[in-house]
């Protein structure tokens, strides 16, 4: 350390060399994400007669290391819409803090009446993100959004990194489309039986469905957050545990699941 | 990286973790580039006929080997002036990267729009055939990565379709299919709408043979054949299926019908 306050709290220059600016250069090529690091895995979500449930789990890794067991990945938006986070973690708070300021600024502009709804949000998140995309500067997360339409009518829709959107009754991201999505599908195969759901058991369907992502997603958790939407506001559990779990099935499994010798 | 375990840190200079970044063999950095670009499956079709044009498409959104959404519309009315664009009188399908195909029609359609408000009347189909090409063409070196197709009736009344490629060649065609099992529906096309290698019999040998009379289609005999195509391009294609949507458009407007299609 020397008199100089711009070298204080820096390593020394006689024992660790100069410090080294190539790493932090300004002038080189603009680097943006190639890839997710900090990553929250599926979400899932499926229709019912007068709202939607989403479940998210409450871990955020770190490749294959489990590094933050407490991050909710679920957030509503106006109390009227829920919006879930699959993919990198900083891009889900940079979007966090994005509909934050949306938020605040709508409430201003029409502080009775909410103006947008969750097909109203999903539009907006949709284009963010295929914005961001045709930029080569991705958001590298895949989102579901849930709540209400412009008819009052359950709304449950994605939006990915390449500004990619669909809406079905029940919808995964993730290892949740080849594990939950199927399990979901055989309550609401099209939008009849999803309109003869009622609450009670969309949220079973979810936890179960929940339950069978914990048994065989390695990068998942068995704490949760549940939220549903109705037309009375968005209830949202972020301390879910799965219940009931069975591991009987564990030890009659050999290899990758079909060898039986 | 061999000098992160070297003993003498001041000989060396100092180092970051932050330089070892990925190299290949060659010694450059590994890039793992981010690709903008997917396939969300599907196919559409579109016949002209004399007075009418029949624009169709399946509804199924896929990714890889998944369904993302069995009721994915990818066949649009274009430029009318309402929400629901009751209207309208072009119809645009759009098939291969979906979010490009859905950016695409929200341009061609304000696009409309605004020439409708300007003049004060809707855009002829040619006109908006060659503005779709420019639009395409804009983005020769980031292409919308999709095979549109323009319906609608000419300024003659007459059913009219134009295909185009995504960088925005384009040519007005009696029939096309386009998408996933573009390849598989276009030669049952050439031989039911076009008659091509249809002869006939007895009437000789080789460049004797006489082609069967070419005669314009009837609206059911063009739907018969939609439905046709699509049964057998969903038995054949995994990312074609689900349902099918129809739109046809004649003098009186266009007509939307929904039919089911194999979901497996």
């Amino acid at each position: 350390m020397d008199h100089r306050p711009q070298a204080w709290g820096r390593p020394r220059d006689d024992v660790y060399g100069a410090y080294d600016h190539s790493y932090m250069q300004e002038n080189g090529p603009k680097q943006n994400t190639q890839q997710p690091i900090v990553t929250g895995t599926s979400v899932i979500g499926i229709k019912f007669k007068d709202g939607v449930v989403i479940a998210a789990d409450n871990l955020a890794s770190y490749g294959s290391l489990a590094r933050f067991t407490d991050v909710k990945r679920l957030r509503p938006f106006a109390d009227s819409s829920i919006l879930g986070f699959s993919g990198d973690i900083s891009d889900m708070q940079y979007l966090d803090r994005h509909l934050t300021e949306l938020s605040l600024s709508e409430a201003y502009e029409s502080p009775d009446k909410p103006r947008l709804n969750a097909a109203n949000l999903h539009r907006y998140l949709s284009k963010l993100l295929y914005n961001r995309r045709s930029k080569f500067d991705p958001l590298w997360n895949h989102l579901l959004v849930g709540g209400l339409d412009d008819n009052g009518e359950p709304f449950l829709a994605a939006a990915d990194l390449l500004g990619s959107t669909y809406s079905a009754p029940s919808l995964a991201t993730g290892f949740g489309a080849m594990l939950a999505q199927p399990i979901m599908r055989r309550y609401v195969p099209d939008e009849e039986s999803a309109k003869k759901l009622t609450r009670e058991e969309a949220v079973d369907i979810v936890k179960e469905a929940m339950k069978v992502l914990f048994y065989r997603d390695a990068r998942s958790l068995d704490t949760y957050s549940l939220a549903v939407v109705t037309k009375d506001g968005v209830e949202l559990k972020e301390d879910e545990k799965l219940e009931n779990q069975s591991w009987a099935f564990a030890d009659r499994i050999k290899g990758y699941g079909t060898q039986t010798v | 990286m061999a000098a992160m375990f070297s003993q003498n840190p001041l000989m060396n200079g100092p180092n970051y973790s932050f330089s070892d970044a990925p190299k290949t063999a060659r010694g450059e950095p590994r890039e793992h580039a981010f690709n903008p670009y997917t396939d969300n499956g599907g196919s559409t079709l579109a016949i002209s006929g004399a007075d009418f044009t029949i624009m169709a498409g399946d509804t199924r959104h896929t990714s890889g080997y998944s369904i993302n959404s069995r009721m994915s519309p990818k066949v649009f009315k274009i430029g009318g002036t309402t929400a629901n664009q009751d209207d309208a009188t072009i119809v645009l399908s759009v098939c291969g990267f979906a979010a490009d195909g859905e950016a695409l029609r929200d341009r061609l359609d304000t696009i409309c729009k605004i020439y409708r408000y300007r003049h004060g009347k809707p855009m002829s189909l040619n006109a908006c055939a060659k503005r779709l090409s420019t639009i395409l063409y804009q983005k020769r070196f980031f292409p919308y990565y999709t095979h549109a197709m323009l319906g609608g009736l000419d300024d003659e009344g007459k059913g009219a379709v134009y295909s185009y490629d995504p960088v925005g060649s384009y040519e007005r065609e009696q029939c096309r299919a386009g998408g996933a099992a573009g390849s598989l529906i276009m030669p049952f096309l050439d031989n039911q709408v076009n008659f091509k290698n249809q002869y006939i019999p007895g009437s000789g040998e080789g460049h004797d043979l006489k082609e069967r009379e070419r005669r314009t289609l009837s609206r059911p005999q063009v739907e018969t054949i939609v439905k046709d195509a699509f049964d057998g391009a969903v038995e054949r294609h995994i990312e074609v299926g689900d349902t099918l949507q129809m739109l046809i458009i004649t003098k009186e407007g266009i007509e939307e019908v929904f039919l089911p299609l194999k979901k497996d």
